[in-house]
């Protein structure tokens, strides 16, 4: 794409996505450390990363009021006028990632004192880096421009609802098994539920990073495999023939 | 050549808006030269087309040829066809000062008659024999300038001279003077260019109610312009029209990379 008359505004579109990429760097970050904090019972890391959630907040408001002066000053159209609504959207989705990272960090230290043994949270460990490889590749996806790579993320995102609704049965069976480990195995399971979403929040960026390039809305939807709103008290989930 | 991307929706009907005037390979020769390669679009009834485009892209050429207006100019040769209700608008049949009533234009400046505001809206009435008495002309010049807006303003001094108007007056008064003979089509070159945002804004008002009766065809050099009182836009670059098709569209998801360039600020 050849560059605009008005210098200017190559320089903040430029700015505006450069802003992006760093928020999105910072919340990966974020992911990356409410986990390891989580894994390796760190309450001060976990403290980190509830300071440094303000810093995504900040961003989100500054990218927010950017694209509303680049609008108001120059009156995008087309792609210029989806990138910027894409900023929008993507700083929105990586926010709520954020706020997802901080609300495990939170568990983090909630749950210091509990009993606990390494083997319950190999599962949240396991799908957190699936979680987190999403979020890595749409973040490259958005800055290559890359419609496939962002199509790849959008199919994966059933990997981390399967795998969120098996670690939900292997915690309830933890839960049976023994009654000391409820309290802990119920944090885990909002964290891990804080990963199923955090991979969503991927898919959105993933759909938003289509729009930028086709000019189209993804319209299909996509197959449910978190099931985990069907699981009955015996541990199995049943189709959801509701929907 | 063919570089026009045209949706056949667009093409036929869009929400059961009958066609008004259709273009078939028009060209158009200035001596020598050509400003417009066989251009094929359509205007609908009860819609606004905005025609876009950088300086001497044609537009306001294929404009002219609606009307017939490029007739005074002596070394222009219009070819191909085009059609106001299937009729040959350049058929030598066709009357061109009732052609010019029935499709009517209202230009860049505003340029109403050194007369009367009274005045600016009968003449035409009153050469085409429109009006039956005095009454009747009244009641014409009455309903033009209600419709055009101007009415509130101008109700106490219309024997004043149209020339002493504001320039945003002045041009709803041409928009008046345009009415006054039932015209089907208007067409607009640049009507707000020589006007402020406030003036703009009433005149782009006024194109959308008048909408509601007549096909509007308005070429104008602001983008938002075209966005905001259009409901299909044609861009014409080099004298080709290189995309027609749904304003929200072309506006934001065109399929030509010169039209992305050009209303993206890229070249123009």
């Amino acid at each position: 794409m050849s560059d605009h008359i008005v210098r200017a505004y190559d320089e903040d579109l430029r700015d505006l996505a450069h802003r992006i990429a760093e928020m999105g760097g910072l919340a990966e970050h974020l992911v990356g450390e409410a986990v390891s904090a989580l894994v390796a019972r760190d309450t001060d890391r976990a403290h980190a990363v509830i300071a440094e959630d303000e810093r995504i907040d900040d961003m989100h408001a500054e990218i927010e009021e950017k694209s509303t002066l680049l609008i108001a000053k120059r009156q995008p159209m087309a792609l210029d006028l989806r990138e910027i609504i894409a900023a929008i959207r993507i700083s929105h989705d990586l926010e709520r990632i954020g706020d997802l990272a901080k609300n495990v960090a939170k568990r983090t230290i909630a749950i210091d004192d509990e009993f606990r043994q390494k083997r319950l949270i190999f599962g949240v460990e396991h799908m957190a880096q699936l979680a987190m490889e999403q979020l890595k590749a749409v973040l490259d996806s958005y800055a290559s421009h890359d419609d496939h790579a962002a199509g790849v993320v959008r199919a994966r995102d059933e990997e981390v609802d399967a795998m969120y609704t098996s670690l939900f049965r292997e915690l309830l069976t933890y839960m049976m098994e023994d009654p000391r480990n409820i309290t802990l195995c119920t944090h885990l399971l909002f964290c891990a539920k804080n990963l199923e979403r955090i991979g969503d929040h991927a898919t959105n960026i993933a759909e938003t990073v289509h729009y930028i390039i086709t000019g189209e809305r993804i319209t299909e939807s996509r197959t449910k495999k978190d099931l985990t709103s069907a699981v009955t008290a015996d541990g199995i989930a049943q189709p959801d023939l509701s929907d | 050549m063919d570089m026009q991307v045209n949706d056949a929706v667009g093409q036929t009907a869009t929400a059961g808006h009958a066609i008004k005037m259709r273009g078939e390979k028009v060209s158009v020769h200035y001596g020598e030269k050509q400003a417009l390669f066989d251009v094929d679009h359509i205007v609908h009834d009860r819609e606004v087309t905005a025609l876009i485009g950088p300086s001497g892209c044609g537009k306001s050429t294929y404009i002219r040829c609606l009307n017939r207006m490029n007739d005074t100019i002596p070394i222009c040769r219009v070819s191909g066809r085009i059609t106001l209700d299937e009729t040959d608008v350049y058929d030598p049949s066709v009357d061109v000062v009732e052609l010019r009533a029935r499709v009517g234009m209202v230009f860049q400046k505003p340029n109403p008659f050194p007369k009367s505001i009274f005045e600016n809206v009968a003449y035409g009435p009153r050469i085409h024999g429109i009006a039956a008495g005095k009454s009747e002309l009244d009641e014409i010049v009455t309903t033009s300038l209600q419709k055009a807006g101007l009415w509130d303003e101008v109700k106490d001094r219309l024997d004043e001279p149209g020339t002493g108007l504001s320039g945003g007056q002045q041009q709803r008064l041409c928009i008046a003077r345009a009415i006054a003979v039932s015209p089907e089509v208007i067409l607009m070159d640049e009507p707000c260019s020589a006007l402020d945002p406030i003036a703009t804004a009433k005149v782009e008002e006024l194109i959308d109610e008048l909408r509601e009766n007549y096909a509007i065809v308005i070429v104008t050099h602001s983008m938002q312009q075209a966005a905001r009182v259009s409901q299909r836009t044609a861009f014409f670059h080099l004298g080709h029209l290189v995309e027609e098709g749904r304003t929200d569209h072309i506006f934001t998801n065109p399929h030509d990379q010169r039209t992305q360039d050009y209303i993206t600020g890229r070249f123009g």
